[in-house]
C-alpha cells in the first residue's frame, strides 16, 4: 500500500508544485493520473521514488517511510519501486539484455555488474519477461536499433526485473504512435493483474486512461481535484481538470473536489 | 525618402559603409604596424637572412644522397619511439579517466574537486611536451622513462578535457532511470555513463596516439629517448647524409601512424 | 515452447573468435614484452625521487628577479609569432591553391600536397634544429620554422575549403567574361576569406605557443631563456618563466577564441 500524506514540493522559493497532496493506492489497482501540463503529475511520481526530494509531507510504501531515507537505505527502497519513462531512458549503446538486467543493479554485486555475469535466476526471469512482452529475440540487439514500442517494452521489462512492489509510469505512451500506445497500455494493465502489482500511470490521453485503468486521479496545479472510477469522469469533471484560468488556482483558495 | 527611380539614377556604389571601411582599414593598419614593429626590432643579422636561401640549399645539398649504413640502429630507435608514444598514451588514458570524471560538471563530487580537475587539465595542457621533458630529464636522467612521463603528462590534459566535455554532454535520462532502480553511484557510472562516452574515448585515444607519435620524435633532442637522440647526434657530428635517412624514417613513421589510426578509427567507431 | 534459458553472454566486440584472441594475445604480448625489455635504468629512476624533491625545493618560490630577461624573451617570442604568421599565411595561399584538387592540374596538385605532408610530418622542433644549423642561432631560425609549421596547417585547411567552394559562382563570373585574376578576386576569394582570417588568428595563437618551444633548441624567444635557466639549474627562474608561459597561453587562447567567435 502506498500512502501519501500532506505532500508539498516547492522548487526554489516559488509557488509550490505540489500543494498539501493526499493520495492512497491500495491493492493491485491500475491508477491513472491525468491533468494538463504543469499540473505536477511528473513531480508527484518522482517524489514517490525520491528522484525529486519533497519539501515536506510523508510517503509510506508498505510500512516504510520513504522521505527520510538517504544513501544505502534509499537505494534499497528504490529497488522496490519500478519506473517506466516517457523517453524510455534506455542506454542506447548497450544490448537489450544489459538494459533489462540494469533493473537488477540494486541487487547484484558490483563485480557481476561489470563483468556482465548475471545470476542464472535473473537471466531466466529476463527471458520469461521478454518472452511475455514479445522482445526475447532482441536480447543481443543494441537498444538503439529497436522501434519505439519495442524500446518501451524493454523499459517495462527493466522495471519489472526489480520485482517491484509498485510500478510508476511517467507518460509511458506519449512518445508512441496510437496503435503502439494502446498495446503498451494493455500490457501494463495485464501485467498488473498477472503480477498482482499496483501501477500508477501519468497520462495525457484521457480515452486511454478510461479504457485501461481502474481509477482516475485528476490533478490541477498541484492539487487532486478528482479521484474516482473512470465512468464517473464526466464532462463537468473534465472541464474542471483541463479548462479554466490558471490564475484562479494559483490564488490557492480553491476547495478540493473529492 | 529616395524613390526607386532616384536610386536607379545613382552612379556611385560602395560595398561598405564608412564605418565598416574604417574598421577594415584600421585592422589592416594594425596588422601592418605589428609586422613593422616586429621586423624593425627583431634581433637578427640581416646579412645572414639574405644568405639564408643559399645556406639552406647547401644544407640540403649535403644531405644527398641519404646514407642508409646506420639503418639498423635507426630502425631500433624508431621502434623505441613507437613504444614511448604507445605506453605514454596507455598510461595517460588510464590516468585521465578520474581527472575527466572530476572535471565534468555533472559528475564531479563537489566544487573543490571540480577546480582540482580543471587545474590539472590546464597545467597539463599549457605546458608543452618538450618543457615537461626538460623537467623529467632533470629528474629521472636521460632516457625513455623521462620521455614516457613527459608525453603522459601532456596527454592527460588533452584526453581529460575532451572526455570531460563528452561526459558533460551525455543524455541524463538513462542516468535518472538507473538511479530509480536503486543502483549505486558506481554501477550507474558503469551502465549509464561509460557506454555513452565510449565512442569519444576511442576517438580521442586514437587521435592522441597519432599526435604522441609525432611528439615522441623530438623528445630525444632534450635527452628524453627515441629517435631524436640519434638525430641530435648526427647533426652534432655534421653527418648530413645520415640526418637525411633519419628524417625520411620520421616521415615514414608519421605516415604509418596516420594510416594505422585511420584504420582503427574505421574499425572501432 | 521450450523452457527459458538461464545463461547469457554479452556478444563480443570482435565476432570472429580467432581474430579476437589474436588481438587480445597480441596486445598482452606487446605490452608485456616491450614493458619488460625497455632499456630502463631503474636505479637511476629511483634516484629521481630524491632529485625531484631538490628540484621542486629549488623552484619554490619562483623568482621574478630577472624580469627584464623574461620580458625580452617574451617580446621576441611575440615578434617571431607575428612574422611567421604573416609569412606563413601569405605563403599558404598559393600552396593551398596548388593542393586543391578542383583548381590545380594533377602534377601541381601532387607537388602542393607533398609540400603540405612534409611540412606537417616534422615536429617544429626538428625543423628548428635544422634551421639553426643552416642560418645560425636566434629568432630568424624560429621565424623560418614557424612559417613551415603554419603552412602545414593553414594550407591544408584552406585547400579543403577551396575544394568545397561553390563552382557556380566561378562559372557565373567567367561567363561574364572576367579575366583570370578577376575570377580569382570576385568568385574565389570572397568564398575563402572568412576561413583564412579565422585560420590566421588561430595560427597566431598556435605560433605563440610553439615559439616558446622552438627556442629550447636555439631558435630564439622565451624558450631559449627557459632552456638556459634549466641548464644553469636556476629552477626558481625556470618556474617563473613556465608560469608566465602558461598565463600568456591561456590569455592568448581566450583572446583568439573571442575574436574568432565575433568574426563568424
Amino acid at each position: 500500500m502506498l500512502k501519501i500524506t500532506d505532500l508539498v514540493k516547492r522548487y526554489g522559493t516559488g509557488e509550490p508544485v505540489l500543494k498539501n497532496l493526499d493520495l492512497t493506492i491500495e491493492g493491485e489497482s491500475v491508477v491513472s493520473i491525468i491533468g494538463s501540463s504543469g499540473a505536477g503529475k511528473s513531480t508527484l511520481l518522482r517524489c514517490i521514488n525520491q528522484l525529486v526530494k519533497p519539501t515536506s509531507g510523508s510517503i509510506v510504501l508498505n510500512g516504510t517511510e520513504l522521505t527520510a531515507l538517504r544513501g544505502k537505505n534509499l537505494r534499497e527502497a528504490r529497488r522496490k519501486i519500478g519506473m517506466v519513462f516517457q523517453g524510455f531512458n534506455l542506454v542506447d549503446r548497450l544490448t537489450v539484455m544489459e538494459n533489462v538486467q540494469s533493473g537488477r543493479l540494486g541487487y547484484i554485486s558490483t563485480w557481476a555488474a561489470i563483468t556482465r555475469r548475471y545470476p542464472k535466476a535473473d537471466i531466466r526471469r529476463a527471458f520469461e519477461l521478454m518472452e511475455r512482452v514479445g522482445i526475447a529475440q532482441y536480447a543481443n540487439t543494441r537498444a538503439d536499433q529497436l522501434s519505439g514500442g519495442e524500446r518501451q517494452r524493454v523499459g517495462v521489462v527493466r522495471a519489472l526485473m526489480q520485482q517491484p512492489e509498485i510500478l510508476l509510469a511517467d507518460e509511458p505512451t506519449a512518445s508512441l504512435d496510437p496503435k503502439t500506445s494502446e498495446q503498451i497500455m494493455g500490457l501494463l494493465r495485464d501485467l498488473a493483474g498477472e503480477l498482482k502489482l499496483p501501477v500508477v500511470i501519468n497520462i495525457h490521453n484521457v480515452t486511454e486512461a478510461k479504457e485501461y485503468t481502474d481509477r482516475i486521479v485528476g490533478m490541477r496545479y498541484g492539487r487532486i481535484i478528482f479521484d474516482d472510477k473512470p465512468d464517473k469522469l464526466d464532462e463537468a469533471a473534465m472541464e474542471e481538470i483541463y479548462a479554466g484560468s490558471p490564475h484562479a488556482d494559483r490564488g490557492g483558495d480553491r476547495v478540493k473536489a473529492s | 525618402m529616395t524613390s526607386i527611380s532616384e536610386q536607379f539614377g545613382r552612379d556611385d556604389w560602395t560595398r561598405f559603409t564608412l564605418r565598416q571601411k574604417l574598421t577594415r582599414w584600421g585592422t589592416l593598419a594594425g596588422c601592418a604596424l605589428a609586422i613593422i614593429w616586429a621586423l624593425s626590432s627583431i634581433r637578427v643579422v640581416w646579412d645572414w637572412v639574405w644568405g639564408a636561401p643559399e645556406q639552406i640549399g647547401d644544407l640540403f645539398g649535403r644531405m644527398y644522397p641519404p646514407d642508409p649504413s646506420n639503418l639498423d640502429t635507426i630502425l631500433k630507435v624508431l621502434w623505441d619511439t613507437v613504444n614511448i608514444a604507445t605506453f605514454a598514451t596507455a598510461f595517460a588514458v588510464l590516468l585521465s579517466l578520474p581527472v575527466a570524471y572530476i572535471s565534468a560538471q555533472n559528475t564531479t563530487p563537489n566544487r573543490a574537486t571540480l577546480w582540482l580537475g580543471r587545474l590539472i587539465l590546464v597545467t597539463s595542457r599549457s605546458v608543452n611536451t618538450i618543457i615537461w621533458a626538460l623537467l623529467f630529464v632533470a629528474i629521472f636522467g636521460p632516457g625513455i622513462v623521462a620521455g614516457i612521463i613527459a608525453i603522459m603528462f601532456r596527454s592527460i590534459g588533452f584526453i581529460g578535457k575532451l572526455l570531460g566535455e563528452a561526459i558533460e554532454e551525455i543524455d541524463t535520462r538513462p542516468v535518472e532511470a538507473l538511479e530509480a532502480t536503486g543502483a549505486s553511484r558506481f554501477k550507474v557510472i558503469v551502465y549509464a555513463i561509460i557506454p555513452q562516452v565510449m565512442p569519444t574515448f576511442w576517438a580521442v585515444t586514437i587521435l592522441r596516439w597519432d599526435i604522441n607519435l609525432r611528439e615522441s620524435t623530438v623528445l630525444g633532442l632534450v635527452g628524453a629517448g627515441g629517435i631524436g637522440i640519434i638525430l641530435q647526434g648526427a647533426i652534432d657530428t655534421f653527418n648530413w647524409p645520415e640526418v637525411a635517412t633519419i628524417l625520411l624514417a620520421i616521415i615514414a613513421l608519421v605516415i604509418m601512424g596516420e594510416v594505422i589510426s585511420a584504420f582503427l578509427r574505421r574499425r572501432i567507431l | 515452447m521450450s523452457a527459458p534459458r538461464d545463461t547469457w553472454v554479452k556478444p563480443p566486440f570482435i565476432a570472429n573468435p580467432v581474430l579476437r584472441w589474436a588481438v587480445y594475445l597480441g596486445l598482452i604480448g606487446y605490452f608485456g614484452w616491450v614493458g619488460l625489455t625497455m632499456p630502463i635504468d631503474w636505479n637511476r629512476v629511483a634516484e629521481g625521487i630524491g632529485r625531484a624533491g631538490r628540484i621542486f625545493g629549488g623552484a619554490f618560490p619562483p623568482s621574478f628577479e630577472r624580469s627584464g630577461l623574461l620580458i625580452d624573451g617574451f617580446l621576441e617570442s611575440l615578434k617571431i609569432a607575428v612574422l611567421s604568421t604573416a609569412g606563413g599565411v601569405l605563403l599558404s595561399i598559393p600552396i593551398a591553391f596548388m593542393s586543391a584538387r578542383n583548381v590545380a592540374p594533377l602534377p601541381i596538385f601532387y607537388m602542393g600536397r607533398a609540400i603540405i605532408i612534409i611540412a606537417r610530418s616534422f615536429h617544429p622542433v626538428i625543423v628548428a634544429i635544422l634551421f639553426v644549423k643552416a642560418v645560425g642561432f636566434g629568432p630568424f631560425a624560429g621565424v623560418l620554422t614557424l612559417i613551415i609549421y603554419s603552412i602545414g596547417f593553414v594550407a591544408k585547411m584552406l585547400a579543403e575549403r577551396i575544394e568545397e567552394i561553390d563552382f557556380g559562382q566561378v562559372e557565373a563570373v567567367r561567363a561574364a567574361g572576367a579575366p583570370y585574376f578577376s575570377t580569382l578576386f570576385y568568385a574565389i576569394f570572397p568564398q575563402i576569406m572568412p576561413r583564412q582570417i579565422g585560420l590566421a588568428i588561430y595560427q597566431l595563437d598556435s605560433n605563440l605557443r610553439a615559439s616558446a618551444v622552438v627556442g629550447i633548441v636555439g631558435a630564439g624567444g622565451i624558450g631559449a631563456t627557459l632552456a638556459n635557466a634549466f641548464g644553469r639549474y636556476d629552477y626558481d627562474f625556470a618556474l617563473a618563466i613556465t608560469i608566465v608561459i602558461v598565463a600568456v597561453i591561456l590569455f592568448s587562447e581566450a583572446v583568439s577564441g573571442v575574436i574568432r567567435k565575433r568574426i563568424q
